[in-house]
Order: structure tokens, then C-alpha cells, then sequence
């Protein structure tokens, strides 16, 4: 009797699994990159990007899938971005403390994940796991390190369900590294450039070492001039006299302003990057090349410092290169007029 | 004795200032500091070290002890009108009406003359704002203007977090934090020279009025006895002491704790009357501004916000003078 109810039971357990499995089979669980178990719909059709880092990874894996932007991108940078992520709506920013967009919004918004790209910390999962609990939206976090960038993509790309585009851009991304340390390597400590990140107008705001601003910089083997006050790094403040006592031979410049005027300005003129016309504006469309977001958009920056920082080393033609990783990464063709304006700091 | 102390409370400034313009990340020898000067009375074309010395250094110097003399001095009449010690210049919001001009003109990406401009004209703005509405509600009633000054201070203030939310994160909002801690870091020559004539219109009714303002300081019913009308005078300092920090702060941002701390400094040294108070708070600000912009620009490679050295000095300070002054007269 006993026995025959028992197997009764385990029977309809077994039959209500089975009936309930399809229903749990159209999600999956995937760790992200700061080890949490994420809730992953099969079918992703609108993600939202919690921050500006995270709108480029998305906009690049799977940019049909945005269903706005932290931050609407500039009028000027519309030419190159795809039809469908021009007119987007700017939905505000998720990241945590300061943020533009509340839960509600959020929900109204109707995403089927969140993705954040930055940092995996104990602020941001706590964040996301407040987000998810709040909300029930999963939230994946991916790792932003810079170095970590080509299984970011790869993590993405999977979640978002573009596997494949998600490895090719892995392995374009790998390549650009490799070609980095080549090139590096080639380069003995005394002739590396010693370059100053100028930011604002005034270029009077830097990054210093070890700053997520100046990462870059330091990645392709460019000395920062900028010692800061902790290893980490962050934007400070500095004077000129102290740019001139550092005597940087290259100046990265972020707004085009500045360029044009320190020439002009007494107090720039004895700076060596100044006097030998070496001050140089990162390009800025869609994305900044340098500096912020601080996100994929800095691997074309790379590219783009290699030719500016070792001129002699690279033969090849910038524009045609800076040209193909938009095709890959943007999925935007460039005419050689575009290329001309992007690079000459439009 | 008390008439000697201008004189040498001048020596101490002029001998800060040349400290001062001998320190510096660009190193350059005190002989050729010397020649430089030299060589500069010659014209011609400068060479690194005289651009540090005349485009950087010096012009950062002046600025520092412009905006330390107009913040004390602006202070020091004040806490005479207001017969209050612890007034200090923004006390009417002159500092958040500027800070809000400064960080919309950073909002809209404007340039930096532009950037000051807006500054200057918020904190005028903010005070006029202020005068008009507590006359509104009950002319000539100190507490009135006091209320409305933190009101409308309050309400700049949170016009500056609304700006803060809209800013670009990774852009704009370094620069308007640098901004509201204060700084003279990009200071040129021609800032200066933009600066110097509004300080020098709004100190001269001060000096002119030293002893009037210096009765009032007795008392509305007291003053008009000795034949002093509160009314205009308190109108005209407001004006003038407006004039002065608002110039000031659009140069070096956000800078507080001096107007408050330094005429407190000062009353130590020349007592609680107005006419010797006023050139001793003078001196005392250009001279306590050069030392700490000389600390900020090299206690590290890079800048230390101004108005958290003035913080942290003042702060401690001011206990320390409240501590000292328990058993003197308070103005």
C-alpha cells in the first residue's frame, strides 16, 4: 500500500518535471564575470546597456537588440552607427549610486537582460543582484578590464545569442593586442614616447598613471607622464608648469579645441610635444578612440596610437585599417571622405 | 606698536610672494630668477624658464593674493555689517549663484572666458535676487536678508546637482568638481588683468567708507546717532563686498573658509576696529592665499584642490582662534 503511494508520488513529480521542464528550458544559466549564476532567456530581442561601456559592447555584438542608450550619442556621430541605433531613445544610466533611471522606468522599458560592462566588484554585483531581485530582469556583468576584453566579447556574444559574431570579434580583438606587443617589443624603454593625456579645453585635466584614462596609452607602450598620488590612478588637475617641468613629446588631446589653441598659448610653448607639433586629438566618432567610455571602442584607439606613437614602425595605411574595423566592429562602410573627417578629429 | 603692523604684516606678503614665485615644479635657480627679470626689461623673445617665471608663476602668484585679499576683505565687512563673526562672503549666496554660472557654462561647453563670465555674472545675479526679495518681504530687516540669502543659496545649490546629473560623466563632470573645489591652476595673465580692475572698484567704497562701516558696526540706533544712516551703507558694502568675491571666484572657483577665517586672524593682530581691520584682513588673505596655492601646486606632481587646503587650514584654525579670542571682544 505504502509502497504503491510512493511510487504514486514519485511518479507525479517526475510527470509534473517533465510538463514544467519546457517552460524552465527556455532560460539557461550562465555565470558572467564576477562568478554569479545569471538567468539567460534563449531568446534575447531587447537588451538594455546599464552605462555608456556597456552600450558599446552591446551596440557592437548586436546592436538590433538596444532598446536605447545611457547616453544618446552625438548628432555628428549618427554617419557612423547603423540605421537602427541612430534614433534611439537616451534611456539614462543604471550604476548603482547617481542613477537616471529608476527601477520602474526600467520595467516599463521591458528588457530581457541587462548588461553591464565595467567593473565586476563587490558594488556592482550587490547592484545587480538588487536589480534582479527587484525587477526579476537578469543582469549580466561583464568584466571590463581591458586585457580581459576578448572573453568579454566571447561571454557576450553568447548570452546575446551571436555566438559566432561574438568569436570573430574575439579574435579580431586578440589580434590587435598581439599586434600591439609585436610592435612594443620592438621598442627599447629608452625611445618609448612620454605622452600626456590632455584632457578638457584647457588640457589642464589628466589621467594619471595607472588611470583608466590613460590605460590605453600605457598599453601601447606610451610612458604617462602623470604621476599621481595613488597606484590606481584618476583624473586630476594639474598646471602647465608642471606639463613643462614633465616635458612630455606627445600630447594625446580629447577635445579639438585645445589643439588648435596651444600653439597659441605662452605657457604651452616651451612643452616639447608643443613646440615640435606633436599634439595630436583622438578621434571621437561614434566613440572616442581614447579615454572615455572606457570601453571596446578604445581597441580602434590602439590602432590608431600605434601609428601615431611609432610612426616609423607602421607601414601600413592607418585609414584602410581604422576603415576595416569599422566594417567589423561598427558594421558601418566608411568612404575615404568619412575616414579623412574621423581622423582629422572631427 | 599697532600702527607698525600694516607695515610689517606688508613685508610678510611681499616676502611670501617672492618665496612663492621661487617654488615651483620647473626648477629655476633664485640668480636666474634675477636675470630673468633682468632680461625681461629688455623684451624679446622668452625662453622656458622666463615663461614659467612670467606666464605661470607670477600671474599665478598675483591671482592668489587677489582673491585671498578680495575674500578677506569681502569677509571683514561682512561680519562688521552683519555684526556676526561668523559670516563669511557667500553669506548672501554670492558663491553658489557663481558656482552654478560656472558649471551651466562647462554644461553647454562654452569657453573658459565665457565659463568666468557666467560665474561673475551668477554670483552678482544671486545676491541682486537675494536684495530684492528681502526688501520685498521686510525692508531693511537683517535677518530678512540673511534667510533669503540661504534660500536662494540653497536653491543655486541644487540647481548645480541638477547640472551634475545632466553632465557627461566622463567629460564634463571632472571639470565641474575641479571647478567647485577651487583651483588656480590654469591661471594666465590675462585672468589677472580681467580680475584686477572689478577687485580694485569694489575694495575702494570699502576704504572709502572704513569708518562708517566701522560705527555701524555698533548698532543700527547707535550709528544713526553719530549721524550714520544704515540703509544706503548697508546697501553700498553689500554691493561692493558682492563685487569683490564674485570676481574673485569666477577666477579661482569655489575657495572657502577664507573670508571667514582670515578677518578673525586679523582682529587678533589690530583689534575689532573696521578702519585698521580692513588693510590688516588684506594682508593677511593675499599672504595666507600665496602660501596655500603654493602648497597646492607642490605638496604633490599634481594639483591638491585649493579649497580643501583652505578646508583643512581653516577649519583647525578657526578653532584655534575661537579658542584663543574667548576672552576678547568679538566684533
Amino acid at each position: 500500500m505504502i509502497g504503491r503511494n510512493r511510487c504514486r508520488v514519485l511518479c507525479a513529480v517526475i510527470g509534473l518535471l517533465v510538463v514544467a521542464l519546457p517552460a524552465t528550458g527556455s532560460a539557461r544559466e550562465i555565470a558572467d564575470s564576477a562568478g554569479r549564476p545569471v538567468e539567460v532567456p534563449d531568446r534575447i530581442s531587447r537588451v538594455f546597456a546599464a552605462g555608456p561601456p556597456a552600450a558599446v559592447l552591446v551596440y557592437m555584438l548586436a546592436p538590433e537588440t538596444m532598446i536605447g542608450w545611457p547616453r544618446a550619442p552625438r548628432e555628428a556621430a549618427s554617419p557612423f552607427l547603423v540605421p537602427s541605433a541612430r534614433a534611439l531613445p537616451e534611456l539614462g544610466r543604471l550604476t548603482g549610486r547617481g542613477d537616471t533611471l529608476g527601477f520602474e522606468r526600467l520595467m516599463a522599458a521591458e528588457p530581457d537582460i541587462v548588461v553591464d560592462f565595467g567593473s565586476v566588484g563587490e558594488t556592482y554585483r550587490s547592484l545587480a543582484d538588487r536589480v534582479t531581485a527587484q525587477t526579476g530582469i537578469p543582469y549580466l556583468l561583464v568584466d571590463g578590464r581591458f586585457d580581459a576584453i576578448p572573453q568579454s566579447l566571447r561571454l557576450a556574444g553568447d548570452v546575446l545569442g551571436v555566438g559566432e559574431r561574438g568569436e570573430a570579434l574575439a579574435e579580431a580583438a586578440q589580434a590587435i593586442f598581439d599586434r600591439v606587443d609585436r610592435t612594443v617589443a620592438t621598442v627599447p624603454d629608452e625611445d618609448r614616447p612620454r605622452v600626456y593625456l590632455a584632457r578638457g579645453r584647457e588640457g589642464l585635466e589628466t589621467g594619471t598613471r595607472g588611470s583608466i584614462n590613460t590605460e590605453i596609452i600605457e598599453r601601447v607602450g606610451g610612458v604617462n607622464v602623470a604621476e599621481g598620488l595613488r597606484e590606481k590612478g584618476g583624473i586630476v588637475q594639474v598646471s602647465p608648469e608642471q606639463v613643462i617641468a614633465w616635458a612630455p613629446d606627445t600630447i594625446i588631446a580629447l577635445d579639438r579645441d585645445f589643439t588648435r589653441e596651444v600653439g597659441d598659448r605662452p605657457a604651452w610653448r616651451p612643452v616639447p610635444a608643443v613646440r615640435s607639433g606633436r599634439v595630436f586629438t583622438a578621434p571621437a566618432l561614434p566613440f572616442s578612440f581614447v579615454d572615455f567610455p572606457p570601453s571596446l571602442n578604445r581597441l580602434v584607439g590602439m590602432i590608431w596610437l600605434l601609428h601615431v606613437l611609432y610612426p616609423d614602425r607602421m607601414p601600413d595605411d592607418l585609414g584602410e585599417q581604422v576603415g576595416a574595423f569599422y566594417t567589423l566592429f561598427y558594421q558601418v562602410d566608411l568612404s575615404d571622405a568619412d575616414i579623412d573627417r574621423l581622423l582629422g578629429g572631427g | 606698536m599697532r600702527a607698525t603692523v600694516p607695515v610689517l604684516l606688508a613685508l610678510l606678503l611681499v616676502a611670501v610672494m617672492v618665496v612663492a614665485a621661487g617654488i615651483g615644479p620647473y626648477a629655476i635657480a633664485p640668480l636666474e630668477i634675477l636675470g630673468a627679470v633682468i632680461r625681461r626689461a629688455g623684451g624679446g623673445e622668452m625662453d622656458a624658464a622666463e615663461t614659467v617665471l612670467f606666464q605661470i608663476r607670477l600671474p599665478r602668484v598675483l591671482a592668489a593674493a587677489l582673491v585671498g585679499a578680495a575674500l578677506s576683505a569681502a569677509g571683514a565687512a561682512y561680519q562688521s555689517l552683519f555684526r556676526n563673526p561668523l559670516v563669511s562672503p557667500d553669506i548672501l549666496g554670492v558663491s553658489s549663484g557663481a558656482g552654478f554660472g560656472a558649471v551651466l557654462g562647462i554644461l553647454l561647453g562654452l569657453s573658459v572666458a565665457a565659463i568666468q563670465l557666467l560665474a561673475f555674472a551668477g554670483g552678482l545675479a544671486t545676491v541682486a535676487v537675494v536684495a530684492t526679495l528681502a526688501r520685498a518681504l521686510r525692508g531693511g530687516d537683517l535677518l530678512v536678508l540673511v534667510l533669503s540669502g540661504i534660500v536662494v543659496g540653497a536653491l543655486a545649490s541644487a540647481a548645480i546637482s541638477l547640472v551634475k546629473v545632466l553632465a557627461d560623466p566622463y567629460d564634463q563632470l571632472p571639470a565641474i568638481t575641479f571647478w567647485l573645489l577651487g583651483s588656480l591652476a590654469g591661471v594666465t595673465p590675462a585672468d589677472v588683468a580681467a580680475v584686477l580692475p572689478f577687485v580694485v572698484v569694489g575694495l575702494l567704497p570699502l576704504v572709502l567708507l572704513r569708518w562708517r562701516i566701522g560705527v555701524l558696526s555698533l548698532g543700527d540706533d547707535e550709528a544713526r546717532a553719530l549721524g550714520v544712516e544704515a540703509g544706503p551703507l548697508r546697501a553700498a558694502v553689500i554691493g561692493a563686498a558682492t563685487l569683490i568675491t564674485a570676481s574673485a571666484v569666477a577666477v579661482s572657483g569655489v575657495v572657502g573658509w577664507v573670508g571667514l577665517m582670515v578677518p578673525h586672524m586679523a582682529r587678533l593682530l589690530v583689534g575689532p576696529r573696521f578702519d585698521r581691520l580692513l588693510p590688516a584682513s588684506v594682508l593677511v588673505g593675499a599672504t595666507f592665499m600665496v602660501a596655500a596655492d603654493t602648497l597646492a601646486r607642490s605638496l604633490a606632481q599634481v594639483e591638491v584642490p585649493l579649497g580643501v587646503l583652505t578646508a583643512l587650514i581653516g577649519g583647525p584654525t578657526f578653532v584655534w582662534l575661537l579658542a584663543r579670542s574667548r576672552r576678547r571682544h568679538l566684533p
